[in-house]
């Protein structure tokens, strides 16, 4: 489990490292084919600003080495914002005075009807708050079986599950599992997390683990940029990355920055603020780092970032995203768990990427795939 | 130098020795012990099994050293099997180079027949070492079949020709949680250093020292080769610019500056 391999790297030693890294270092990781996470480590530190033209190249090029111009269009389906968790800076805070929604199997069905009208996607994302009694794994196979009726990809972003239950969800038509550690930093994390299932550091560490021995075929990870140090958090989710591809080959990965934008109702502002050229930064570093990675950028980032970085490493983006459960046709306009910032149709969107000489693919999996694993 | 671990055993030498083709068993010795090799491994085949004063045998054994008996010869997992079995009772080890090579030309290893003998062997207590395709796929079954190392080929065996299988050992190197161990097409130092610098483990040598015609210098060679790869590897190397045309004038990163 990866929670061991944690155990023997140091927070304020990575940290340390990180800042000490000199031109020097980040010359010799621009210079290789294949970096590591040392050489990671010098490309998202502070000394590698004066190369972000160069890094912009590299990533350029190691994306449309194995990208081509693609760019993958997905979309979220909040299925309900009902949570037990006390997450600080979370919209859906168990004690946020908000109203609580849990999608029925029918709301589900007519919010899928309505993302059709939106554009012919393939790829959806069904997200839920932590509330295992009410939205818990016989709810989301339902769910799942429902979509894949209307979707070829079926990914969930939810509480960590056991591995077996991942192994029965895959049954349902599960593609991909995507969750975000927050922050790896273990002493800090029940700060953020204090009560609920998400206190539990381990639990959510080792949940990549649960998926990879599930079979689970595509992993997202993300740390939440505004907590900690973003530099030592993405380091360190560099160094799961790496175990995880190691131990988990046959499975994809991607990955996700998110910036910590303010909740509603919420008080919590970020410790943390990473700049635009922060954000290009990582970009480009990952990229180098890993030829291979998906990166997604969410439409919490602005349309002008994403386009620009849709040419420059970005392979994912979601398209029309509504935070709110069932905010395609149930009830519009309320309860969201945070703001969008590219509020663009999806149709606004796909023609964009086209004008930028982008290729935006609704579909890259077709669910007569998954045949065997059911 | 970090040490290499393999199957819970530590190594100071990261270079191992095959043991076919010298021109007489003492300059075999001579070279063996010039190279500081701790793991050396000679084909069950050659040795008269029942024979403990087997003139190949006595000139390998040493306590330093970790005699690796290998299956070359076997053409199929079920030899494999059956000459593993009787290895272990000749040698008195569980260590074993598996060797599965139907091709009689040029020794090339069936992948097929490779990862089913591995299977079995592992099962059967077998620290099973594995020569194989430089088949990165390959590899990770044969990781997660118990082998001990992988050793996949740089070139066809005895061809003295280095890593023409460079970008897959590369990924392979990239991906395994065994060690990584460089068999076959060695011809040179500069071969087994660059394949060192790359990140392998180690490096497994017979012909280019057998048939060098010094083979106790060149043992030494291979030696000195070794280690200094390892050494730029751990010491963090760089490698050459590759075609970057990035211009001073951010033409890419410009909108980050607006």
């Amino acid at each position: 489990m990866f929670s061991d391999e944690l155990n023997k790297i140091s927070w304020d030693e990575v940290s340390k490292e990180i800042y000490a890294k000199t031109d020097a270092d980040v010359r010799r990781a621009l210079q290789k084919e294949y970096c590591d996470v040392n050489d990671f480590m010098a490309l998202i530190s502070p000394a590698a600003e004066p190369y972000l033209e160069q890094m912009a190249f590299l990533s350029r090029h190691y994306t449309e080495e194995r990208f081509g111009k693609t760019i993958s269009l997905f979309i979220p389906l909040y299925l309900t914002n009902s949570c037990v968790n006390s997450c600080l800076y979370c919209g859906f805070h168990v004690t946020n005075p908000m109203p609580r929604t849990i999608l029925t199997i029918e709301q589900i069905e007519d919010e899928f009807k309505a993302i059709k009208e939106l554009g012919p996607f393939e790829n959806i994302l069904l997200v839920t708050g932590e509330n295992p009694v009410k939205a818990g794994v016989p709810y989301l196979a339902k769910a799942l079986d429902l979509a894949k009726r209307y979707f070829d990809n079926l990914k969930i972003e939810v509480m960590p599950l056991k591995s077996e239950e991942y192994a029965e969800l895959i049954k349902h038509g599960l593609n991909g599992v995507i969750c975000f550690q927050e922050t790896y930093n273990r002493s800090r994390y029940n700060i953020y997390h204090p009560r609920g299932m998400k206190a539990d550091f381990e639990w959510r560490l080792n949940g990549f683990d649960r998926m990879g021995q599930a079979g689970v075929h595509s992993i997202g990870m993300g740390v939440l940029i505004g907590l900690e140090d973003w530099r030592t958090d993405v380091t360190m989710m560099a160094y799961h990355l790496r175990y995880l591809q190691r131990k988990y080959w046959r499975t994809r990965y991607s990955v996700n920055f998110p910036r910590m934008r303010p909740a509603e109702n919420g008080g919590f502002q970020p410790n943390v603020v990473m700049s635009d050229k922060e954000l290009a930064q990582l970009t480009f570093a990952m990229r180098i780092f890993d030829h291979d990675v998906d990166i997604s950028f969410s439409t919490r980032e602005t349309p002008y970032i994403r386009d620009n970085m849709a040419t420059l490493g970005v392979t994912t983006m979601s398209a029309e995203s509504k935070t709110e459960p069932g905010g395609y046709y149930t009830y519009p306009e309320v309860l969201k768990q945070f703001d969008v910032d590219d509020a663009r149709t999806a149709k606004e969107i796909f023609q964009r990427l086209k004008e930028l000489g982008r290729e935006p693919v609704w579909k890259d999996w077709d669910s007569s795939f998954d045949i065997l694993t059911k | 130098m970090d040490k290499l671990i393999i199957a819970g055993k530590e190594f100071n030498s990261r270079l191992f020795l095959g043991t076919g083709k010298f021109p007489s068993s003492e300059l075999m010795q001579k070279s063996i012990i010039a190279s500081e090799t701790e793991m050396v491994t000679l084909a069950m085949k050659r040795v008269e099994l029942n024979d403990k004063e087997d003139d190949l045998l006595i000139h390998i054994q040493s306590p330093s050293i970790q005699l690796l008996p290998n299956t070359s010869g076997v053409r199929t997992a079920e030899e494999a099997i059956f000459a593993a079995q009787m290895s272990r009772e000749a040698f008195g080890t569980n260590w074993l180079k598996l060797e599965i090579h139907p091709d009689p030309k040029y020794l090339l290893p069936d992948s097929i027949e490779t990862l089913k003998a591995t299977e079995q062997l592992v099962k059967m207590g077998f620290v099973v070492l594995p020569y194989c395709q430089a088949d990165p796929t390959l590899c990770k079954h044969l990781e997660e079949a118990g082998a001990a190392t992988v050793m996949p080929l740089g070139a066809p065996i005895g061809t003295n020709k280095g890593l023409r299988t460079k970008d897959f050992l590369q990924i392979i190197i990239e991906q395994s949680n065994v060690p990584v161990v460089v068999d076959a097409g060695i011809g040179a130092p500069s071969h087994a250093a660059e394949a060192m610098e790359m990140g392998a483990d180690a490096c497994l040598v017979n012909t280019a020292i057998a048939v060098a015609a010094n083979p106790i210098e060149m043992a030494i060679a291979f030696k000195e080769a070794v280690i200094s790869g390892r050494r730029a590897f751990e010491a963090g190397l760089g490698s050459v610019m590759h075609n970057m045309q990035a211009s001073a004038s951010s033409p890419l990163t410009a909108f980050l500056n607006d």
